[in-house]
């Protein structure tokens, strides 16, 4: 009985999931820059693929397993926000200009990228 | 509907969603204009990959997939920072062969 609850939970998650992982690529489809791009993969992209092994971990009913799963997770959410940003402030320093609608621009005003 | 044949039938349709997000995510490589929409693609390729494994392991049941995935996202990282310092230097390096070819000029 409890196990079926386990099992329709995780399946709710994971068509979540795989929602989520859609809704990002069309993001990167049709936002107009390439900084608007990272900011639906990163967020996005990140909660997609953090549900599906949330999923695996609920549905799994093993704990080294559910373990490794929640170890997966905790590094795709570490890992995810470093490489965006990495890769944001590379391309911003290397000259590629950001779309003309941005409202908001920090990282223009900052010492860095003046040099 | 049990709880084990509705979690198989999720699985399938999350696994459809996930191919659909892979290839449209293939179209934004192919297409992105720039290097860095290129990098941004791969790494979001990556990051549909590890979910693509973590649903194939729930189908399946074998939980192996799981350090494959671990693996997979360790190197997509990986490739992505050493990407952002190309993107970085390849840059800086252009910008040096302008300034010496401006010095060389009268």
């Amino acid at each position: 009985m409890i196990v079926d609850l386990l099992y329709y939970v995780a399946g709710v998650v994971v068509l979540i999931g795989a929602v989520f992982s859609l809704l990002a690529v069309i993001g990167i489809l049709r936002f107009p820059d390439l900084y608007t791009r990272m900011h639906a993969a990163s967020k996005a992209g990140t909660v997609g693929s953090g549900l599906c092994l949330l999923a695996l971990a609920i549905a799994s009913l093993d704990l080294s397993v559910a373990i490794r799963a929640l170890i997966g997770l905790v590094f795709l959410v570490l890992t995810a926000p470093i490489s965006a940003h990495l890769l944001s402030r590379a391309a911003y320093i290397a000259g590629f200009k950001p779309s003309s609608e941005m409202a908001v621009n920090d990282l223009g005003r900052a010492e860095v990228v003046k040099k | 509907m049990s709880g084990a044949e509705f979690l198989d039938l999720a699985c399938l349709v999350a696994l459809g969603i996930l191919t659909v997000a892979f290839l449209l995510t293939i179209v934004r490589i192919v297409l992105g204009p720039t290097l860095p929409d290129r990098v941004l693609g791969l790494d979001m390729l990556v990051a549909v990959v590890i979910g693509y494994i973590a649903v194939v392991a729930l189908y399946t049941g074998f939980a192996l997939y799981l350090d494959i995935a671990i693996a997979l996202g360790l190197v997509g990282f990986l490739s992505t920072v050493a990407l952002a310092r190309f993107v970085l230097h390849r840059a800086h390096n252009e910008r040096d062969k302008q300034a010496v070819r401006g010095e060389q000029r009268p």
